[in-house]
């Protein structure tokens, strides 16, 4: 009997191993791809044959985009020193990507925990007001998103909201929201109520039991919104585009997008930077991995 | 899903329980206040400015607009139009090349149907592949697997557009070299974007190539999500449950139908509706990949509205399509609602 299972397990292993090798070549072949033609020499044309090293290889484009001022996006284009440079896009990127996922998880924690775990007039409608959000496309919003952060000047400088990065990351917080805030309730709601009751009898307040025992206990759940915060941040371009003036304020995506010319892209560029921008959320996916799997309730999971 | 607690019954409530939910309502949107406050500014006032909007002929003009500033509103204001741009696009009589409402929705049903549907086949598939026991190497195979959802979007998108190309694309140079090294006898030379005849004819035949490239450009894309979530409810199912059905004699098929189906169905319905949603709504890939094109035939309900604010610059008019959108999403939603309700009382 052991011996039969043996060989049907080996067999099973075979099978399986097949398979998932051939997810593996279909999730890598674009990205090695990408690889080969960063790693391309030529810049301008496309490849004409399939090669993962290319001929004269050499990582020349990598140190453009990371070494090389950004000559499309200067303040005054006739002076380079005006430009931006990988160090400042990615300052501008960080700051943005880090403020949204720390806004999203804040904001988003504290309104899931009250869908959560009160009972209150306009629950209901306040928790669908949410959701549908998801629903609406925003291709019409922009215009008066616009008008209104121009309106809102900061204390201090009196420059619009709208031209500053912190508008940006508020922006951002608030497309991240509905789902975080979604995905966050589903996961407190899995959270056993004793603990916290135990800790109310002990005379700990609502606000202390919600950062002492529910938070510390949807670490995954946190690790999810936090992830997807800094993604949002990470990627967006399009709103940046239209709200932002000063390129000294641009960011990483804006600096790719900008490469895309109307009639030709410099190629191993353009890819040898989409790779350096790759390369933080994937480390992260990575490193959350764990919590990704767990935290990532969508509703009901664990119901 | 979601539409949590509806149906729920209403009861007299004693003055003692009354000034409790008072306390607890107050309590509640002071958690909810400061999201509250960031969503009402950046997406509810400019979502209800939008609904105003769809019933203006609001026009590049009619930008200086500005709510805030009285002095505008006497010049700047555009005129109120009633129905007329809802007319407009749901009898596809707006001025614009290729365009058919009938068509477009048509396609983006079909389009949500088919990518969602694969995601979930492929995401479930493989995340039962990588729950078996003794799998060597799997350690590796999720790290990998996360990959297309971990590259940002944008990038994705503009790889693909690029593979897809005619003559320099790596999907022509795949197929050069299968003909090279298997003999097989592939044309190497298909215009994948471009190319308007569909590759299937009858009932399909509205569908162009461009679809199923985008198509197996996004089901590339979205899998990994599924999986995610499929990974998350296979590891909840107690093995117990499949040792009971093996004791019962049950099959691997009858195992897979009888204890993992039931078990990962309700982590998988609200993932299902999720990607329902944002797949309707996938700007980006249609965007970047085929741009709608070959003549607007893998056009989406958004990417059109997008076009027709930063191509036409009839904001009225795009305003009026995401009201639309909304609708027919909000009519999915609850369509699928329904049905799942239904099929769980069946199933329980």
């Amino acid at each position: 009997m052991p011996e039969k299972l043996k060989w049907k397990d080996i067999f099973k292993q075979i099978l399986l191993q097949i398979f998932l090798l051939a997810v593996t070549a279909t999730v890598l072949f674009p990205i090695l791809w990408v690889f080969s033609i960063a790693l391309d020499p030529r810049n301008i044309d496309k490849p004409l044959e399939l090669e993962l090293i290319p001929p004269g290889a050499s990582f020349a484009a990598f140190h453009r985009v990371l070494f090389e001022p950004y000559k499309l996006l200067c303040k005054n284009p006739t002076d380079l020193s005006t430009c931006m440079t990988f160090p400042l896009l990615l300052k501008n990127s960080l700051f943005v990507s880090l403020g949204t996922a720390l806004f999203t998880v804040v904001l988003g924690a504290s309104a899931a925990y009250a869908f959560s775990r009160f009972k209150f007039i306009g629950r209901e409608a306040g928790m669908i007001g949410f959701v549908a959000m998801l629903m609406l496309p925003a291709t019409g919003t922009i215009a008066p998103l616009y008008v209104l952060l121009s309106q809102i000047k900061l204390p201090g400088t009196g420059e619009a909201l709208r031209t500053t990065l912190l508008g940006l990351m508020i922006a951002y917080t608030a497309g991240a929201l509905p789902f975080s805030i979604w995905n966050l309730k589903g996961y407190f709601d899995t959270v056993p109520k004793e603990l916290e009751e135990a800790a109310l009898i002990d005379g700990a307040t609502p606000t202390q039991t919600f950062l002492r025992i529910v938070l510390p206990l949807s670490l995954p759940a946190l690790a999810v919104t936090v992830l997807l915060g800094f993604m949002s941040g990470w990627t967006e371009f399009v709103l940046a585009w239209l709200l932002l003036e000063n390129p000294s304020r641009f960011t990483l995506p804006m600096a790719l997008r900008s490469m895309q010319g109307q009639f030709s892209t410099p190629w191993s560029d353009f890819f040898a930077l989409a790779i350096v921008m790759s390369a933080p959320p994937v480390l992260l996916f990575f490193a959350l991995q764990r919590y990704i799997v767990s935290g990532l309730t969508v509703g009901g999971v664990k119901g | 899903m979601t539409i949590p607690f509806l149906g729920r019954k209403k009861r007299k409530l004693t003055p003692e329980e009354r000034a409790r939910l008072w306390k607890e309502t107050r309590r509640a949107w002071l958690y909810i206040a400061p999201a509250g406050v960031v969503m009402l500014i950046i997406s509810f006032f400019p979502q209800v400015f939008q609904l105003w909007m769809a019933f203006t002929d609001y026009r590049i003009k009619n930008l200086r607009f500005n709510l805030f500033d009285s002095s505008t509103w006497e010049k700047y204001a555009p005129p109120f139009v009633g129905f007329e741009n809802f007319v407009k696009i749901l009898t596809s009589s707006l001025a614009l090349e290729n365009y058919n409402f009938a068509r477009l929705l048509t396609f983006n049903v079909v389009w949500t149907v088919a990518n969602v549907f694969f995601h979930v086949v492929i995401g479930v598939a493989i995340a039962m592949a990588l729950n078996e026991k003794f799998l060597i190497g799997r350690r590796l195979y999720r790290a990998l697997f996360v990959l297309p959802w971990a590259i940002p979007g944008l990038i994705t998108a503009v790889v693909w557009h690029n593979m897809y190309d005619d003559r320099f694309g790596a999907v022509n140079q795949l197929l050069a070299v299968l003909n090279q090294n298997i003999g097989t006898h592939f044309p190497t030379d298909i215009k994948w974007l471009i190319d308007p005849t569909p590759p299937i004819g009858g009932p399909l035949s509205f569908l162009p190539l461009a679809f199923y490239a985008v198509l197996i450009a996004n089901i590339w894309l979205g899998w990994p999500f599924m999986s995610v979530v499929a990974t998350g409810a296979l590891q909840s199912i107690p093995a117990e449950l499949y040792e009971a059905a093996a004791i019962d004699g049950a099959n691997g098929w009858q195992k897979f139908w009888k204890v993992t189906v039931p078990l990962i169905r309700p982590a998988m319905v609200p993932a299902i509706m999720l990607g329902t949603i944002w797949t309707f709504n996938n700007f980006n890939v249609i965007y970047f990949i085929s741009g709608g094109g070959p003549f607007g035939r893998t056009e989406i309900l958004v990417t059109q509205a997008f076009k027709l604010v930063y191509e036409q610059r009839l904001y009225g008019v795009g305003a009026a399509f995401s009201i639309v959108v909304f609708f027919i999403l909000l009519i999915i939603t609850l369509i699928q609602n329904r049905l799942t309700r239904a099929t769980e009382a069946y199933n329980a």
